[in-house]
């Protein structure tokens, strides 16, 4: 770890504050400096509020001075994926029908964000709606993996797994909905951690896929995403589909991982996942073989399980969430709010609402709109949606199977590291195999995380923690332990980034 | 123009098949899935949020409320209760649909398989339910500039989405078949028995005015053994009068269209007050494919049996028992209460009745002078300008014998005006009956006079005659005094 106050933890930098060696002041500001030096390289901050950030902070500082109790992460600074709404900061979720538009009211998570007293710095890229592997396929900019600005930093969350990479933000928050806080969190050698569905408020999140998506935290140790998951948890009115039950102890987890001792840990390695086309790439494989026999010697035992219907994950994801986002995003018309095209006086508003959604919307959004119309339609949808969603009980069959034998199940977080720009958006089907590992526990809304385990090639690789249902804790302490057994933390070893 | 038999040779010749889809705006105080009020007639775009306007990342909270509402409304309709129901999406593009999908119920309806039964001439008629949903209903749409006031040709759109989001309760038939002739009738007897069996639960002022009852009404015409024929759905048809004539124009323009040999198109018509008459919509054929999936923001719904035995020993009198309880307590006949039924005139009567009227007086009125009012200006019953106090009122005053009934007429012609109540208008008007008795013995002894040889006749023991003497002294007194008493004192003059 550096000596920077930008290398610090979130949980080191709020415990400074706390005791008073440091203000939120001077920490929200060195991350804005950070931001000014070396955003113009990244490029993972769609809007950066200085001001209101620095607002937050005083307000933190003069509420320790009086001696206010404060909560465990208040005062520490943080950056929001641009699919989550806030209320008067711009919020496109990278698309351009949603430019300009500012939100009169705040997601539940950023409510609860504001109340835990976290300065807010901005909001960060990602792939338009959420649908990509790369954040290329955001409408504004592209992001830089900070390990190798040529490269991709995944997606759809790439902006804010590259700004917790960089250090211009010690936390952030991403969305996963098929793996787009734990693959951007593999391959820019950050943690990304996403949690039971249901377990965190989808109110305020832009819908992309509403049985799949689930906010969760991106950070660069187990610890601190702990702490921000904690912060954000829990059940919430406004959201049908919240689980009403206790946030499982997280935090209290990741430091007993970070023990050290896995003993009487069971892990499961899925047989389906080293299979045919299912295999990672060969430098992949070794960092997650090299993290397998370390968690071995931490105690924790290995078991092989068989989950067959994983096969079918990527097709049956891509039948149900093209399908939800379809109907999801039919309310960007032109009528309300964003963009509106072709409104000459002369024109009907059906044009316009079409001449509105041909140019606001991107190649990958419509592309999945027209799947997901297709797989609704009249004569289809049985054989496409209705099918997928028999496999998707199926798959969760699987899991449930799966974790009678094992605590916890443990792969590689994405058959490949960070690509080149370009590589793969020539080609879909390339750029969806990089879900390949993360989807099955979307569509099963168990949690997962990504730790990072080592390198492949000089790129980051992660390693995937799932548990079952509501079981949290097991994937934190899995991978604290993990995190315990390197040297050093491998996002404190990336190569400093040249500003621009 | 359009081709029409005339109905009793188009029911001749062809059997008609009805099927009725009846929205119902519940009228709890927020909407179905946010908390925004739901008042009638709010300003234009205040009763809205991120969630009704369909904002970007706004999710949808089911009302138990509605969904309380809608099971009283199935177990009023004898339907059974789902153990497990859900939402759905149905997708399709409107500028007044906010999400641009509409959050209802698709294969996992609330309540299914129920009937209403109505009888229509003496006929006994079982109307069966397929399904009792719930969904949201839609914002309002004004086009302005076009010719026609609908979206072709409109300049400007303007959007009011107070009233998207509210809840609405889609009350779905079977096909019924084996009406005949009194398709027209049975249509609109269902209707009037769905509506005072929603009005009795409490769950909505059901006024069609409004809209806060809307039917979609459906005919086909099969000749008598054939199979049946191809519907038509006539939209938001907006009174119980307009669903009997709406019946009506479809069985005759659809007969005349199956006479010339060519064939019914299954599509959408509207119904046009003015005229009586159906037009096309679009077309079925083209129809969009609405894309139904399971709504996956809305967590699926399992009504527990405790919940839904404890909603059954709650519901209130059926108003099918009501009227045969009220029909025992104002003495009434079959055919007089149906009659009343038919006229829409249950409530009323029996407000009239509340009022301080007795019972065949409160009858009289509403089923006489007063649908003859209604029956002329095209309009229901209940929409006179007349309230049921002020029926008993006017009845009160004929009964003290203040008005007669030709005076109570002229009284009504100015309550209905907007003169004011009965009194101020039989004040206002001097429309009061002569009980000066001085001025009416002076007019019997004019008439005495006149009429020698009638008066010679009473004298002689025909009292019958008497009519003749009464004609003259009301003609006289310009028919302000009371008949009775004229008869009085001629008999007491010549006897």
């Amino acid at each position: 770890m550096g000596d920077r106050t930008i290398d610090q933890t979130a949980a080191h930098m709020a415990e400074a504050i706390r005791t008073g060696r440091a203000t939120s002041y001077e920490i929200t500001e060195a991350h804005l400096d950070r931001i000014d030096a070396v955003d113009g390289t990244i490029k993972a901050f769609l809007h950066v509020d200085r001001e209101g950030a620095l607002a937050t902070a005083r307000e933190v500082d003069e509420a320790i001075a009086r001696g206010e109790e404060l909560g465990p992460l208040a005062g520490v600074p943080i950056a929001i994926k641009d699919v989550v709404v806030t209320k008067g900061l711009p919020t496109t979720a990278a698309s351009k029908i949603l430019e300009g538009w500012i939100p009169p009211y705040d997601a539940t998570i950023v409510e609860r964000i504001k109340a835990a007293r976290m300065p807010i710095l901005g909001k960060t890229n990602m792939d338009e709606f959420a649908m990509g592997s790369s954040t290329e396929y955001s409408a504004y900019q592209r992001t830089a993996n900070p390990w190798d600005t040529g490269r991709i930093p995944g997606g759809s969350g790439g902006g804010s797994a590259a700004a917790v990479a960089a250090k211009m933000a010690p936390l952030a928050i991403g969305t996963d909905t098929g793996g787009s806080i734990r693959q951007p969190g593999a391959v820019t050698g950050t943690f990304g951690g996403k949690p039971t569905y249901g377990s965190n408020s989808r109110f305020g999140l832009i819908a992309f896929s509403s049985s799949l998506d689930t906010p969760g935290p991106v950070s660069r140790n187990a610890l601190d995403a702990a702490l921000l998951h904690e912060v954000i948890s829990g059940h919430d009115p406004r959201d049908s589909t919240a689980i009403d039950a206790p946030v499982p102890p997280v935090a209290e987890a990741a430091r007993l991982g970070a023990t050290g001792d896995l003993s009487g840990v069971k892990l499961g390695v899925v047989k389906e996942f080293a299979e045919g086309s299912g295999a990672a790439e060969p430098g992949v494989v070794e960092a997650y073989q090299a993290g397998v026999e370390q968690l071995v010697k931490l105690g924790a035992q290995i078991v092989e399980v068989s989950c067959p219907s994983f096969v079918y994950a990527l097709p049956t994801y891509y039948l149900i969430a093209p399908s939800e986002a379809s109907s999801n995003l039919a309310r960007y018309d032109g009528v309300r709010y964003g963009l509106r095209t072709g409104d000459d006086g002369k024109r009907s508003l059906e044009e316009v609402m079409s001449l509105t959604r041909e140019a606001g919307f991107g190649p990958e959004v419509k592309r999945r709109i027209i799947l997901g119309t297709y797989a609704l339609s009249a004569g289809y949808v049985d054989a496409f949606y209705g099918k997928a969603q028999k496999v998707r009980t199926l798959i969760k069959r699987d899991f449930e199977a799966a974790f009678e034998r094992a605590d916890a199940l443990i792969s590689p977080t994405t058959p490949f590291t960070a690509f080149k720009f370009g590589e793969r958006t020539g080609d879909p089907y390339q750029m969806y195999l990089a879900d390949l590992y993360t989807i099955p526990s979307n569509l099963y809304g168990g949690p997962g995380v990504s730790v990072p385990v080592g390198l492949s090639e000089g790129m980051p690789v992660g390693l995937q923690v799932m548990g079952p249902v509501m079981g949290d804790d097991i994937t934190y302490r899995v991978a604290a332990a993990l995190e315990s057994a390197q040297e050093t933390l491998l996002a404190d070893t990336a190569p400093e980034i040249e500003g621009k | 123009m359009t081709k029409l038999n005339t109905y009793d040779a188009a029911v001749a010749a062809f059997e008609p098949v009805l099927g009725l889809e009846t929205h119902v705006e519940l009228d709890t105080a927020t909407k179905m899935f946010c908390g925004c009020a739901t008042t009638f007639g709010a300003e234009p775009n205040t009763q809205v949020c991120p969630v009704c306007l369909a904002l970007p990342g706004a999710l949808p909270v089911a009302n138990k409320a509605a969904v309380e509402a809608t099971m009283k409304i199935g177990l009023a309709l004898n339907c059974r209760i789902a153990e497990w129901t859900r939402f759905a999406r149905k997708n399709y593009f409107y500028p007044d649909m906010p999400k641009n999908f509409q959050t209802s119920q698709y294969e996992e309806p609330l309540c299914e398989d129920g009937y209403v039964d109505v009888v229509v001439e003496g006929k006994p008629y079982r109307v069966e339910i397929e399904r009792v949903h719930l969904e949201e209903d839609t914002g309002k749409t004004l086009h302005v500039g076009g010719a026609t006031g609908r979206i072709h040709g409109a300049t400007e759109s303007l959007v009011d989405y107070n009233r998207a989001g509210i809840p609405l309760v889609e009350i779905v038939t079977r096909p019924v078949p084996g009406t005949g002739a009194l398709a027209p009738e049975v249509a609109r007897a269902y209707v009037t028995e769905l509506r005072d069996i929603v009005r009795s639960l409490g769950v909505s002022d059901v006024r069609m005015e409004q809209g806060s009852m809307r039917c979609d009404v459906n005919v086909s015409l099969n000749r008598p053994g054939d199979e049946w024929g191809t519907r038509t759905e006539t939209k938001n048809v907006n009174s119980l009068r307009s669903v009997e004539r709406a019946v009506r124009y479809e069985v005759r323009r659809q007969s005349a269209l199956l006479e010339a040999g060519d064939k019914i198109l299954q599509e959408t018509r509207h119904f046009h007050e003015t005229t009586g008459e159906t037009s096309p919509g679009r077309s079925k054929e083209e129809a969009t494919d609405y894309r139904y999936f399971p709504e996956p923001d809305l967590a699926v719904m399992e009504p527990s049996r405790e919940w839904v035995e404890e909603l059954r020993s709650s519901l209130p009198e059926p108003p099918r028992a009501r009227r045969e309880r009220l029909q025992a307590a104002w003495g009434l006949g079959d055919k007089e209460m149906q009659s009343v039924v038919n006229a829409d005139a249950v409530a009323l009567i029996e407000a009239t009745i509340a009022a301080g009227a007795s019972a065949s007086g409160a009858v009289k009125w509403w089923l006489g002078e007063l649908s003859r009012r209604a029956n002329e200006s095209g309009a229901e019953l209940g929409e006179l300008a007349i309230t049921p106090i002020q029926v008993a009122e006017l009845q009160g005053m004929v009964e003290d014998g203040r008005l007669n009934d030709k005076l109570a007429r002229q009284v009504i012609d100015g309550v209905l005006a907007g003169e004011g109540g009965p009194a101020d208008v039989a004040a206002a008007r001097g429309l009061e009956v002569v009980s000066d008795t001085g001025a009416l013995e002076a007019a019997v002894d004019e008439a005495i006079a006149a009429n020698p040889a009638v008066a010679e006749k009473i004298r002689g023991g025909k009292h019958a005659a008497a009519g003749a003497l009464i004609g003259a002294v009301m003609k006289a007194t310009k028919g302000q005094a009371d008949a009775g008493t004229v008869r009085q004192i001629i008999l007491d003059k010549l006897s």
